[in-house]
């Protein structure tokens, strides 16, 4: 049966060479070299991967990254617990609350910057207008406002993924704790804290590290709405990125700028990975 | 009533809002989008959408976009299927490195592959073509599949693929006839979540094509007009393909709801 | 603690149009400082029962006394129960000495009178040197204990509620907190209802036992009037590990028929039960039926099909035509599958029945 293994596995495995493999091993290879269009590449070492890391704007849009990051977690997983703590959990409203909250969720993530753009622009949305309306400026072409507005649009579609996660938390909570805390005199907040808190810990934990994740990754809707401006303010490190290696004039360079990227993420999915198996190991 | 559904619906409210501007202003003239802010249309027209349906830049670029997306979920499946088997059935060493390996590749940024594909699919001669979208979306996807493939396998017991073998069964026709009616859900979620990722993805599709294949994502993001947006057909083109999700989550939502009502994460 | 009283409770569920009568009519009462056990079969209705003296239902009709106060209107909270789940419902994020505290705390004790407290419960349930530990390092007794402690850390609960809490213990650890559970009750004189389908455990540990079947309180007494004097087939049945064996017959002269043997009766029985008929439900405990291989005046032979080896005695699977008892006998007994031996009843020890009510 052991030979077998390897023609179940063969198309896959074939299939990602292309797709996956062959692709990450030019990257490497290319970060090693300095290459210009049209000349021979010359080995270099790991001098792209000083340079990379010397490069004011790389690290200008990892800092900003880790801001946004940061910012994000701050905003969606208390606001996706608070509404998880909110929807109903028995009766008819349930089916029409889940699917209301999985619709930004199934956008289409460049339409998901279309739709904010058409809503923030100061020329065509409805979001300006309204803002004056009642006395405030606010305009998406200054860095201030384009910030937060990529913010709140993250938050706008990814909260209900922290919300849903919750929410299937809490229903997995059995009631005998929430009668016992009342037969204990315990308060509502006290009865928040010792019993639905320490109970969603894993729950909150996928979530944490999953928004984390993809937010490092995000790229489609904050292009569409800002093109990572004004100037680069709103620039995050995977525009940054692609931006290098399309226009790339030392692809060698573009090259390790891409991997410093790539492993920073895969860091991260690493913990993700532990973080999750660790779980999985004490139910 | 109760605070907390007030709350809840302001969320919702607040949710909606934006989705509602865009179908608000797919129905305007440019006109009107650009002179006017107005919450229901002034002058309701259906032109952004007859603009797309009599289009064939953009007809043709839906049907390319459809394409290659099916394309991706049948190399996917086809590919997927057998090798989530392997990993369900048999424990082979570093069997555990690989399938983490193949997740890595779920959560890579697709920036850090531009460069390479881009090289590679030149080098392949096949850029600009919907094989190479098709083929550049399994760096995701196949994992994917893999992963919720696997798990579907993992509540099959063996015992079934023991008693078909034992009854005469010939390999193929153990998983045709058997193995496969059982995962059907399982083939049907990872369709249905490989369609959903590939029709969304731009970056890639992007960079891979230019002017033989316009997937839908980019014919949105270039202008049409000579004046810079044409915010109505885009305002259209974006509720169209806001249609395949919303019609997905119509017909699952039986399983949503069952699932969270039983109180599984 | 409190005697609590249980006044013509009814309860009657409703699902999508249709009726489920739960309860139809329980009277009892629980007296203070007692334990006791409410024993009966899945659906019996004493969940039903058990959440209408927790307070967590109200019942359709029919009253709840503590102490001879009412407080079926009142709320859980109210009533100063306490209740040990079927899983250990415990504070994993504080420590032992946490859990104790936790209800002290809540009712605004001082910080002296909670460790005096704390320190006497944990004493009492051998957890003392587990204070600072956290719940997740103790088994899963030991885990029941804690949500036990907690319940009676508070000096003025009145009654404890079990609901099946051996559920997820291990059969090895049961001894173990049975042993500690009884321990608990005899010393601090607690009122307990322990709620089961194992009528060993309730056996074990109740002083008076409450038969449950249907919605009704079948037979009510202590462990061993339940054992020697089952009311009907099937609390005799339901009761003993084997439980009682069950039979139809007839009477038929001197003779008790059988589907597959017969059984002389002495005169003085006889008579005592022609009056209420000729066909019969009568019960017999495995103890109380005779075997020996040797052919025996006015005995019945039946054949052995299953021997269970219990250690200092057997017990025997007998079977006739399609009648099948279970008999215990002396392990000196040499008997194997498949042997003929002859049977008998001792009299005195059969219970007749007749439309499920016992008459002798």
């Amino acid at each position: 049966m052991k030979t077998k293994v390897i023609w179940f596995l063969l198309p896959s495995l074939l299939v990602m060479s292309i797709s996956a493999f062959l692709p990450v091993m030019t990257v490497l290879n290319y970060s090693l070299h300095v290459l210009f269009p049209g000349s021979i590449p010359q080995y270099v070492g790991l001098q792209n991967f000083k340079d990379a890391l010397a490069d004011a704007k790389l690290i200008n849009a990892m800092r900003r990254q880790f801001i946004y990051t940061i910012e994000i977690l701050l905003i969606q997983i208390p606001l996706g617990l608070a509404l998880a703590l909110t929807l109903p959990r028995r009766g008819i409203f349930v089916g029409l609350v889940l699917v209301l909250l999985g619709i930004p969720l199934l956008i289409p993530w460049n339409v998901v910057g279309i739709m904010w753009r058409l809503f923030v622009r100061s020329d065509i949305g409805v979001l300006p207008a309204a803002f004056a309306r009642i006395g405030l400026a606010y305009s998406v072409e200054s860095a201030g406002d384009a910030w937060w507005t990529i913010v709140i649009m993250d938050v706008w579609h990814w909260t209900p993924l922290v919300t849903l996660l919750c929410y299937a938390g809490l229903q997995a909570i059995p009631q005998e704790f929430y009668q016992a805390a009342k037969v204990d005199a315990a308060s509502k907040v006290a009865t928040f804290r010792y019993v639905t808190l320490p109970k969603l810990r894993h729950v909150l934990i996928i979530a944490v590290l999953l928004r984390c994740m993809d937010s490092f990754k995000v790229y489609d809707e904050p292009f569409i709405l800002t093109a990572g401006g004004p100037g680069s303010s709103t620039e995050l490190l995977s525009m940054y990125v692609s931006r290098q290696a399309i226009g790339a004039f030392n692809m060698g360079l573009s090259s390790a700028m891409s991997l410093v990227y790539f492993i920073i993420v895969l860091v991260l999915c690493y913990v993700l990975y532990i973080a999750m198996s660790k779980i999985g190991e004490r139910k | 009533m109760k605070g907390k559904t007030i709350i809840l619906i302001i969320y919702f409210i607040l949710l909606l809002i934006p989705i509602y501007w865009m179908v608000n202003t797919s129905f305007k003239t440019n006109f009107e989008i650009g002179r006017m802010i107005t919450l229901v249309p002034d002058k309701g027209t259906s032109d952004n959408y007859l603009k797309i349906f009599t289009s064939p830049i953009w007809m043709k670029s839906f049907g390319q976009t459809l394409l290659y997306v099916f394309i991706n979920v049948a190399i996917v499946l086809v590919t997927a299927v057998p090798a989530a088997y392997a990993f369900s059935r048999f424990k082979f060493r570093g069997s555990q490195h690989l399938f983490f390996w193949l997740l890595t590749n779920r959560m890579a940024p697709g920036a850090a592959f531009l460069v390479p594909m881009f090289t590679l699919f030149s080098a392949l001669r096949l850029f600009d073509t919907l094989m190479a979208v098709s083929l550049a979306h399994c760096l995701f996807n196949l994992p994917l599949a893999i992963w919720i493939l696997e798990g579907f396998m993992r509540g099959i017991p063996k015992q079934i693929d023991e008693t078909a073998f034992i009854d005469g069964y010939s390999f193929f026709r153990f998983f045709r006839k058997i193995f496969l009616p059982l995962i059907k859900q399982g083939i049907g979620v990872t369709a249905f979540f490989c369609f959903m990722f590939s029709w969304v993805e731009l970056l890639l599709s992007r960079t891979l094509t230019s002017v033989g294949v316009k997937p839908v994502t980019v014919a949105m993001t270039r202008s049409l007009g000579a004046g810079g947006w044409d915010y109505g057909v885009i305002a259209a083109a974006g509720v169209l393909t806001m249609i395949p999700g919303a019609v997905v989550v119509y017909f699952v939502r039986n399983y949503i709801v069952k699932g969270f009502a039983m109180g599984r994460v | 603690m409190a005697t609590i009283e249980l006044v013509d409770i009814k309860h009657t569920y409703v699902k999508a149009r249709t009726e489920t009568h739960a309860l139809r009519g329980i009277n009892l009462t629980f007296k203070d400082g007692c334990p006791s056990a409410l024993l009966g079969p899945s659906g019996c209705g004493k969940t039903t029962l058990l959440n209408i003296l927790s307070g967590l239902l109200k019942p359709t009709s029919g009253r709840v006394l503590f102490n001879g106060k009412d407080v079926t209107d009142l709320e859980t909270e109210q009533r100063n129960i306490a209740q040990v789940f079927q899983f250990p419902v415990v504070y994993d994020s504080m420590d032992v000495y946490g859990n104790f505290a936790f209800p002290l705390k809540n009712r605004g004790a001082s910080h002296s009178e909670v460790e005096k407290r704390v320190r006497e419960v944990a004493d009492l349930l051998d957890l003392s040197n587990e204070l600072r530990a956290s719940p997740r390092s103790l088994g899963a007794g030991q885990r029941q204990l804690l949500a036990l402690g907690r319940c009676l850390v508070r000096k003025d609960t009145a009654v404890v509620l079990l609901d099946e809490p051996m559920t997820q213990i291990d059969v090895h650890q049961r001894w173990y907190l049975r042993r500690e559970l009884s321990k608990v009750q005899s010393s601090l004189n607690v009122t307990m209802i322990y709620v089961t389908h194992d009528q060993y455990e309730a056996l074990t540990f109740a002083e008076r036992v409450m038969v449950m079947k249907d919605g009704l309180v079948i037979q009510e007494g202590t462990p061993e009037e339940l054992y020697q004097n089952p009311q009907t087939p099937f609390v005799g049945y339901f009761i003993g590990t084997p439980g009682m064996n069950v039979l139809e017959c007839e009477l038929e002269g001197d003779f008790l028929v059988f589907r597959g043997f017969k059984k002389y009766l002495s005169p003085g029985l006889r008579k005592r039960i022609q009056s209420r008929g000729t066909r019969f439900t009568i019960g017999i405990r495995p103890e109380f039926i005779h075997c020996e291989l040797k052919k025996q005046e006015n005995w019945s032979p039946l054949e052995v099909s299953i021997i269970e080896d219990r250690g200092e005695f057997n017990i025997l699977t007998l079977t006739v035509k399609d009648i099948s008892l279970k008999s215990q006998v002396p392990g000196t007994l040499k008997v194997t599958e498949g042997d003929q031996v002859w049977v008998n009843f001792l009299e005195e020890k059969i219970k007749f029945y007749k439309n499920d009510q016992l008459i002798n």
